[in-house]
């Protein structure tokens, strides 16, 4: 009965392309921006900060990233955790080189180096398709973390092995280091969050965005009416890569503060995020938000309630984790493939007929 | 002469490594050619096989002939299970649905295994021959492990049985139908449902062979399942579909990467191993995309 | 260098085609094999600008094959292919349709997980050139190209009277519409040359009667080259102009709908000789 487009008449195209052509869908946004920036800094404390907000943002945008690549352009790729730490090692070397730069620009500095070395190991995705190409993304994987761990130049020389961030700003704010306020952190984060899902919701939607899904539909299709593969490829590797890149930054110098190759970047992390994409909902903005939100808080709440709640042992919740982890993915792709972004789809649909369903 | 005996130890450590990899490969290939799955649990299944058995010997003390049977049994209601929980509900998904619920399934037995088994490393010892090969490290001064003879020719008789399997019984000719054609094989009455549980079955204990083998080498851990990773590069190689191909890119892959450690290696800081197979099995695949059996492949519109 | 390639392919002109200066594309002596199969052997024909040219034959002729040479998705091993006159080298088929030809499958092959707006809207993806940096920002030019082709696209949804499926993600349509969106994301290509690959097969009489009149439509007001292959000899021999009959990749007859018809080879072709 509330939500409903009836009596919403678009007079030209623009409106009709808009973002959110619904006015409910609107205001939906504009409520959760408005928490977002300004009920959360009222809550805002260490522990929701460092622990839920920051994380889930940084996941968010990674996501983002890797959907663009999967859900978008059907390209598979187990490799997002090496691209990640091409980011995050950009940034740290950036950051020590250029001690004046601005954070803001490192980022977007990094997010452009992890573009230009995805682009690269997204060349094989020319010749080979599918599983062949999730092979191509291990090489990246294991090579790129290898590359880490032995160049020493990359970790400028240090004795661990370890990166860790110095004190940089953003505009005026320090956003990284450790004397830095979860609240500037969680701005800074939230800020390019916002920016780059709003750039990729429109790139989606234009011309590069249809030449991505028409590669992904039906390559051959999309090649006989004019999709060069090899550009709508490469710009998803590139564009993909460039969020992820920025993530990996945002992930290392902002929310970790200091990092090693293994540990930080191993594989699971590849298929953590995998799992974000898919479980939100392939060729969905929205969907890696829900993705990101919902695997990254299942295990903090899994772990409140069986260690907090039940007594449990910490070892023994986190294999129950890893089992419960595992069954919802398959039970997810069980009952809703198209994943969470679908099923609000689906309530969306609902809301839009009741209370007359006929 | 003392090189050239050096790099023979070389090569022949990295056959027998190969032949490792070949038999995890092996179970990825059955699974894949009976029901297009690309069954990323594969090397969690061999942990979670060598630890059912080591687990069991442990805390009942019965000898392994008790014990291997049991396992086998375990694998089986395993496949059964996932038959039933699993891939009956996914029919007619898309392939990365398909894998994406494998990986699912590989967290779920890598838990299950950890809760039931505890996550310490174990000792698996069957009684399966160990140390050198004195006679040839007395003679020739060359260093092979039984183990690893042993386990060559445990891969060649299961090859050899599988191909038995598949081309002369009833069972297998209905595996290959459903290879072929889903469809075309369930409208001649073939039971996709009994299929896939014996291949999963078979796969499992093929599972439980890398496993055993594996794990009397180097104790059964966690990074037992990590064997799968390096089983898709030789897939890659060998191509999804082809049985020779999982032996035979195994062996190249086996072989290539540890003459890489043994000679690229001190170039550039060692631990080349660790991503020499993919960036082989990547410039392979630039070369030739369908891999070393595959056929070309012609595209339709 | 210039000046030797330009002069190359004047003469290359000059010999295939001497008289018609109205023939858009012509095919000579084309050979197409994969391994040891041959799929087309030593075929000639030409398409003239604004004909409906007809391709016959029974199954396994080689139809669809000569249309995937057509539009560069298979390069024949010998033979020429002269584009307006000019000697085509190796194309790619995005080349093919930057040069204008658009074309239909035989099993529909739209992107299913995009509605039908969006499926015809890629069509235009050609037509569309502002950069990344704009698309991102979806202001200034790159509204204004998304909503100048978004009217174009308008223009050929109402031609083809598809408007209330607009939003429908194509999977969920029937497979008359399918085949309809499927003409209007060729068209959205403006085509000078259009190849449909079995655009009536599995439709019912109503169905073939309306995508008939389209493809007459599209003929007369767009000025469109229309080459297609048809089973229903009926349709064939109403709409073509000139029908060419293929059979195990040889060609067998050329002519106008009359002329093939009553042909000796065609009527062995399709109802079989005694031997």
């Amino acid at each position: 009965m509330f939500y409903r487009e009836t009596g919403q008449f678009k007079t030209n195209y623009a409106d009709d392309q808009a973002i959110f052509p619904i006015a409910q869908d609107r205001w939906g946004i504009y409520i959760i921006l408005g928490l977002a920036f300004l009920a959360a800094p009222l809550i805002m404390d260490d522990y929701w900060g460092n622990a839920i907000l920051i994380p889930f943002l940084i996941y968010s945008l990674i996501a983002l990233g890797l959907n663009i690549l999967v859900g978008y352009c059907g390209q598979i790729s187990l490799g997002t955790a090496a691209f990640m730490a091409v980011g995050s090692y950009a940034s740290f070397k950036l950051m020590t080189s250029f001690p004046g730069l601005d954070f803001t620009i490192v980022v977007i500095l990094s997010g452009l180096m992890t573009a230009l070395v995805g682009m690269m190991f997204g060349l094989p995705s020319l010749r080979i398709k599918g599983f062949y190409l999730a092979v191509a993304t291990l090489a990246a994987q294991f090579f790129l973390i290898w590359l880490f761990n032995k160049v020493e130049w990359f970790y400028n020389y240090s004795a661990t092995g370890q990166i860790s961030a110095p004190e940089r700003t953003a505009f005026m704010f320090p956003v990284t280091g450790p004397s830095a306020s979860v609240l500037y952190k969680y701005y800074f984060c939230l800020c390019i969050v916002v920016i780059t899902a709003l750039a990729t919701k429109n790139v989606v939607r234009g011309r590069i965005g249809r030449s991505w899904m028409a590669i992904r539909d039906m390559d051959i299709a999309a090649e006989l009416i004019g999709v060069r593969p090899v550009y709508a490829k490469l710009s998803a590797f590139a564009f993909s890569s460039f969020l992820i890149g920025m993530g990996g930054a945002l992930y290392f110098g902002v929310w970790l503060g200091a990092a090693e190759p293994t540990e930080a970047f191993g594989i699971d992390q590849s298929f953590q995020i995998l799992f974000m994409v898919i479980i939100g909902g392939l060729g969905s903005i929205l969907g890696a938000f829900l993705g990101a939100g919902f695997l990254w808080l299942l295990p903090i709440v899994l772990k409140n309630f069986m260690v907090d709640m039940l007594g449990l042992s910490t070892a023994f919740s986190e294999h129950m984790q890893v089992i419960i982890v595992g069954a919802l993915i398959i039970i997810f792709l069980i009952v809703e493939p198209h994943g969470l972004a679908r099923l609000w789809q689906i309530l969306k649909e609902k809301m839009r007929l009741w209370p007359f369903p006929h | 002469m003392a090189f050239d005996l050096f790099l023979l130890e070389v090569i022949v450590t990295g056959l027998l490594a190969g032949v490792m990899y070949a038999l995890v490969a092996l179970g990825f290939v059955l699974i894949f050619k009976a029901s297009g799955v690309f069954n990323f649990a594969q090397g969690v299944m061999c942990l979670f096989a060598a630890l059912t058995l080591a687990g069991i010997m442990e805390k009942t003390g019965w000898p392994a002939w008790v014990a291997i049977p049991l396992t086998i049994g375990v694998m089986i209601a395993l496949a059964w299970l996932i038959e039933r929980l699993v891939l009956r509900h996914l029919i007619n998904q898309d392939p990365i649905i398909l894998f994406m619920a494998t990986i699912g399934l590989a967290y779920v037995l890598e838990g299950s295994g950890d809760i039931i088994w505890g996550s310490d490393v174990k000792v698996l010892d069957i009684g399966l021959p160990q140390g050198a090969v004195d006679w040839l490290l007395d003679t020739h001064n060359f260093y092979i492990e039984k183990l690893e003879i042993f386990a060559a020719v445990i891969a060649a008789v299961l090859v050899g049985v599988l191909a038995i399997f598949f081309q002369k019984t009833r069972i297998g000719r209905a595996l290959r139908a459903v290879a072929d054609d889903h469809q075309a094989a369930l409208s001649v009455g073939i039971s996709l449902r009994t299929i896939w549980v014996i291949v999963w079955s078979v796969a499992g204990i093929v599972a439980l062979v890398a496993g055993v083998v594996w794990g009397t080498k180097s104790g059964v851990q966690f990074s037992l399942s990590l064997i799968a990773l390096k089983a898709l590069p030789v897939l890659i190689l060998g191509g999804f579909t082809s049985i020779p191909g999982a032996i035979v890119g195994g062996l190249i892959i086996g072989v290539g990467e540890k003459l890489a450690e043994v000679y690229m290696g001190p170039l550039v800081g060692g631990a080349v191993e660790n991503w020499f197979a993919y960036m082989l099995a990547l410039a392979f695949l630039l070369i030739r995309p369908q891999g070393l059996f595959g056929e070309k492949i012609i595209e339709r519109v | 260098m210039n000046m030797h390639s330009s002069v190359n392919s004047t003469t290359a002109f000059d010999t295939s085609s001497q008289s018609d200066q109205d023939v858009l594309i012509s095919l000579d002596h084309v050979s197409l094999s994969f391994g040891g199969v041959k799929a087309i052997s030593d075929i000639s024909f030409n398409i003239k600008k604004g004909e409906i040219r007809a391709i016959i034959g029974p199954n396994g002729a080689g139809k669809t094959s000569m249309l995937n040479v057509i539009n560069g998705f298979y390069h024949p091993q010998e033979g020429t292919i002269t584009w307006r006159g000019k000697v085509r080298r190796k194309m790619k088929p995005y080349e093919a349709a930057s040069n204008g030809i658009a074309r239909t499958f035989q099993n529909v092959a739209l992107f299913k997980g995009m509605s039908t707006l969006d499926n015809i809207m890629t069509g235009r993806g050609l037509k569309m050139k502002t950069n990344f940096f704009w698309q991102c920002l979806r202001v200034g030019p790159a509204l204004k190209e998304e909503i100048a082709n978004r009217e174009k696209v308008e223009e050929i949804i109402e031609f083809l009277e598809i408007q209330h499926i607009r939003r429908t993600p194509v999977g969920r349509l029937p497979y008359g519409l399918q085949k309809r969106v499927e003409l209007a994301r060729a068209l959205a290509m403006e085509p000078e040359l259009l190849l449909l690959d079995e655009p009536m097969a599995g439709m019912n009489i109503e169905e073939k009667t309306d995508m008939s009149r389209f493809i007459l439509d599209v003929n007369d007001q767009y000025g469109t080259t229309i080459a297609l292959i048809e089973h229903d000899m009926g349709v064939v021999m109403d709409l073509s102009d000139r029908v060419v009959v293929l059979d195990y990749g040889r060609k067998i007859a050329d002519g106008a709908p009359k002329e093939v018809q009553s042909s000796q080879a065609v009527i062995d072709a399709y109802l079989g000789v005694s031997h």
